[in-house]
């Protein structure tokens, strides 16, 4: 029964990594862009949410109506500036300049914030309350809640990008934005919005992850970001339902591991993403028509 | 004589092609009187010194291997710390097993070398950014694998063993030897292999990438090459910062701080010659020493510094000093000297 516990606990785990990796996969997919500050930018949208319900003393739920549009500004400045200028110059610019952020970003919280971590309490039954299912399976509202929202942000993207007309803008850009450029399609503009949609996902999920556990300054890349790209490469590139399998394979992974022995969660999800990597590097799910 | 080979006749009197303006041997005498008077400072200077040059050893040797990975081969690593660390473990293990952790140096090298080839063969599968992050993942699964075995100190670390018949003088002088070793054989592989073959071939590859393959370049396996050999510096790096530092403690030695420093020095003194992370490493030293009581301040500077060299000075401040007085002390390029109006042009 432990072992059914640990997969469900995972499969739920899962949602929020697919969540952490979405962010990451659009902006790859769309700009090329590979942000190795993608998760201490998460954090640092985990701690604006914790100032802002600490100063306007506001629910939970309503920091993310502040924080999310506040984070895909943030997204939209980075990329008409300092972004978009690395990407002119060329992809190993980009990496050394995302790099640097993500440095600076960590060492920045840990002046001003300490290493202490802090959780987001949620202020409501959804954080500590769970429901049985039998007599030895808990299961945690809050997961289940994330999950949803994992899926319904997953689904979101997914028609926005498939089905608007906006989105159809967006995969133009992706594809050959000099022709999109003559098409009277302003590129740039493309990228920042993407980079905003982005940025929103990445705050949903920094917030979630404070909720989930604690933010602390080194969570952006140990956890957020190599989760993310962990459960991207499990699931396949460029495919947002391969990023929600992978999720779910990297959760299952480590509540396995986690149960063979506690302190072995986080490498047990490691090997698995490894041995992907090596017997199946295009991911489970191979870039198809959902990209 | 027919018309082609006259004029090909005629323009080999009017250019020639050399490694350097000036003559090489030069050069070569200056870095090794250099060298020497680096050698003779246990005997000059406070132990105090000494320590800040060990540190600025080992920078300097993780700033060149990242440079040869990034600038001449083009992968951005951000896992090196996987090698600091492992030469650092390589050092424990020997020491404990009653080695020398001096004479187990070129041991940590090796091993980091051959620890650097099934690594490759997985992160290999993925490019540029991708394969910066996994380069990422897999230092950070070295390093939780290492936690697991509790016999050289699991996840807390333990002292290094093996030093303590020195006495506190000697131990600096041996430390600071060893680092000044290890710098002078990393600067000397990297540019005895940039002067070769290997060189020739990460250039074209740089220039195109597509016309180097089609022409016969075997441009994975000198990327391959060219991992294994920053894998094997930076686990000597690893090595002497554990003799410096007594010793190991697996969070310290896997940080990512590592990567992040030899990355900035790199981008700040010039990405893509080997005269830039010397010149990284200095201003890397003066930073971190001017700001030694402000935490990680120094950090943040070299950090937001280097976006910024990134973004507006590509080739770093080396790119400056060679732009004006077109110097270059490890000349692994070739100039083209003409004697008609053109002048002098680079290659």
């Amino acid at each position: 029964m432990a072992w059914v516990n640990a997969i469900i606990q995972g499969v739920l785990i899962g949602g929020l990594y697919a969540l952490f990796a979405c962010g990451l996969s659009l902006m790859f997919g769309v700009m090329k862009v590979v942000n190795l500050a993608h998760g201490d930018l998460a954090v640092v949208a985990g701690y604006v949410a914790i100032g802002v319900i600490a100063v306007i003393h506001i629910p939970v739920l309503l920091s993310f109506v502040i924080v999310v549009p506040l984070m895909a500004l943030v997204g939209y400045a980075l990329q008409r500036t300092i972004l978009q200028g690395a990407l002119d110059r060329s992809v190993l610019t980009t990496l050394l300049v995302t790099f640097g952020l993500s440095v600076v970003i960590e060492n920045g919280l840990l002046q001003f914030f300490t290493a202490n971590s802090r959780g987001i309490g949620a202020g409501l039954a959804l954080e500590s309350d769970s429901f049985s299912l039998g007599s030895q399976i808990q299961i945690g509202y809050l997961p289940v809640v994330i999950f949803a929202v994992a899926v319904v942000v997953l689904l979101g993207l997914q028609y926005f990008l498939s089905r608007s007309k906006y989105g159809r803008l967006i995969r133009a850009v992706a594809d050959d934005k000099e022709a999109a450029q003559l098409a009277g399609a302003d590129y740039r503009h493309v990228f920042g919005i993407a980079a905003g949609i982005a940025f929103g996902t990445v705050a949903l999920a920094g917030i979630a992850y404070g909720m989930y556990s604690q933010l602390d300054p080194t969570a952006g890349t140990d956890t957020i970001l190599l989760f993310a790209f962990a459960a991207v490469v499990i699931g396949g590139l460029g495919s947002l339902w391969g990023t929600l399998l992978g999720g779910v394979i990297l959760g299952v992974a480590q509540e396995i591991g986690a149960q063979i022995n506690i302190s072995d969660e986080v490498l047990a999800g490691f090997i698995v993403f490894l041995v992907v990597l090596a017997v199946r590097p295009q991911g489970l799910i191979s870039r198809g028509a959902q990209s | 004589m027919s018309l082609a080979t006259e004029t090909t006749a005629r323009h080999a009197e009017s250019f020639r092609v050399t490694r350097s303006r000036r003559n090489v041997a030069w050069t070569g005498a200056g870095a090794l009187i250099i060298v020497v008077v680096l050698a003779l400072f246990p005997y000059i200077v406070y132990s105090g010194t000494t320590a800040i040059l060990v540190q600025a050893f080992i920078v300097l040797t993780l700033a060149s291997m990242w440079n040869l990975l990034a600038g001449y081969a083009g992968l951005v690593s951000v896992g090196q710390q996987a090698f600091v660390g492992l030469g650092a473990y390589f050092v424990l293990i020997l020491a404990i097993h009653g080695t020398s952790p001096f004479a187990a140096l070129p041991v940590a090298a090796i091993g980091c070398g051959v620890a650097a080839l099934p690594l490759w063969w997985l992160v290999s599968r993925l490019r540029t950014g991708y394969f910066a992050i996994a380069t990422w993942v897999l230092a950070a699964t070295v390093m939780l694998i290492i936690e697991k075995f509790s016999s050289i100190g699991g996840g807390t670390g333990m002292p290094l063993p093996g030093l303590s018949g020195l006495s506190p003088t000697l131990l600096t002088a041996y430390t600071y030897w060893a680092g000044l070793a290890v710098t002078v054989a990393a600067l000397v592989v990297i540019y005895l292999l940039l002067r070769g073959r290997l060189g020739l071939v990460l250039t074209a590859v740089r220039d195109d990438e597509v016309a180097a393959r089609s022409s016969g370049s075997r441009v994975g396996l000198a990327r391959m090459l060219v991992f294994v050999v920053a894998g094997a510096g930076c686990g000597a790096a690893g090595g002497v910062l554990a003799i410096s530092q007594l010793q190991v403690q697996p969070s310290a030695v896997f940080s990512v701080q590592w990567t992040a420093e030899m990355a900035f020095a790199t981008i700040i003194g010039g990405l893509g010659t080997i005269e830039g992370p010397i010149i990284g490493t200095v201003v890397y030293i003066v930073l971190q020493q001017a700001l030694a009581s402000y935490n990680a301040w120094y950090l943040i500077i070299l950090g937001l510094v280097a976006i910024f060299v990134a973004l507006f000075a590509r080739r770093g401040l080396w790119g400056l000093v060679d732009e004006h007085l077109h110097v270059r002390l490890f000349p692994v390029g070739y100039w083209l000297r003409t004697t008609g109006p053109e002048g002098r042009r680079r290659r």
